[in-house]
């Protein structure tokens, strides 16, 4: 026996942990992306209509006056083309969702809250109560902090100094380290690196983000060949 | 409340990719089947862009920078996450300190 709001009240125990931990990054993100001259109001439409960290911040890295529209687009659908593998999971188990609670609720899947739901998806049906109570609050706290680094962030006064210019570069280390599963993403991460600054050194921005995706792409097909059988394990 | 019209286009633009790819599971579920190959290759886009968008600043910016990355990356195998950004801006700021 339980209610939707027992199922909601369950679901935002799970993703409380997730969302505290995301809070300073959203801050970070802000203030990056005000930075970059976008303004609060623009940083809030991004994280409303978009909402997806790594992608987010890809975003902000490569923005200029005037925005590359084109290249923010394509490294936003490479980043999250992830998400079709996770919804082609996720999707079997949201039978006791309508057909508007699925539309809806799968516009604010995140690697998170993905994670907790086939978690849970393990042990009983999901509810969108379950979902809700996860996302509503998740989004929220999203809004809320990535809004308000944009509106102190300018305050900080020059990047630089503090070393902000190089927190992208460290978050993306770092993200790729959480993306880690072992030789085939080192492969991966070397051609990239690789294909990226020489691309970037003969033809200019954007086209590193292109050269190196894709030679990273390859490196992942061709190292994941011989042994493919593993690199599928590991990736489980 | 500025709000630039290019902006603006790529926000959208942003938006709609993303949300296909999120509904996209509503048309694929149930027939979809990745070789090995494919899934290794679906698996490593996100450290492969990742990566292509920092390693100009990594690794063509200057040695602080390339120095600090590689510190960044130590980190990375033992950190969390913010002990890891943490790390990777105090490398960047000493090191430049030192030129």
């Amino acid at each position: 026996m339980s209610s939707a709001l027992d199922d909601a009240r369950t679901g935002f125990s799970d993703i409380w942990p997730a969302m505290l931990a995301a809070a300073p990054f959203a801050l970070l993100f802000g203030a990056l992306a005000a930075g970059k001259g976008l303004s609060p109001l623009e940083v809030f439409l991004m994280s409303a209509l978009v909402f997806a960290g790594g992608a987010q911040f890809a975003a902000v890295e490569l923005w200029a006056t005037p925005a590359p529209v084109a290249a923010l687009i394509f490294s936003t659908l490479l980043i999250n083309a992830r998400h079709v593998l996770m919804g082609t999971s996720l999707v079997p188990k949201l039978d006791g969702f309508a057909p508007w609670q699925k539309w809806l609720g799968l516009a604010y899947m995140a690697d998170e809250n993905w994670a907790l739901a086939e978690k849970r998806a393990r042990t009983q049906p999901l509810t969108p109560g379950y979902w809700f109570g996860m996302i509503v609050p998740f989004v929220g706290c999203w809004l809320m902090m990535t809004t308000l680094g944009a509106v102190v962030g300018p305050a900080l006064g020059d990047p630089r100094r503090f070393g902000a210019d190089f927190a992208f570069t460290a978050i993306f280390i770092a993200l790729t380290a959480a993306f880690w599963k072992g030789r085939v993403t080192a492969w991966t991460v070397a051609a990239s690196g690789i294909a990226s600054a020489l691309t970037y050194r003969l033809a200019g921005p954007p086209w590193h983000v292109l050269a190196g995706a894709l030679c990273g792409l390859a490196a992942a097909w061709l190292s994941a060949g011989s042994d493919a059988v593993v690199a599928t394990e590991e990736a489980a | 409340m500025a709000l630039d019209t290019l902006n603006l286009l790529a926000i959208l633009g942003m938006a709609v990719v993303t949300y296909a790819t999120r509904v996209a599971g509503l048309a694929l579920a149930g027939r979809f089947d990745l070789s090995p190959r494919a899934q290794a290759a679906f698996d490593a886009i996100p450290p492969a862009v990742l990566i292509a968008v920092i390693a100009p600043s990594a690794l063509a910016t200057g040695w602080p920078e390339t120095a600090a990355a590689a510190v960044t990356a130590l980190a990375a195998t033992r950190l969390p996450f913010l002990a890891v950004v943490a790390v990777g801006v105090i490398a960047v700021v000493g090191l430049r300190a030192v030129v």
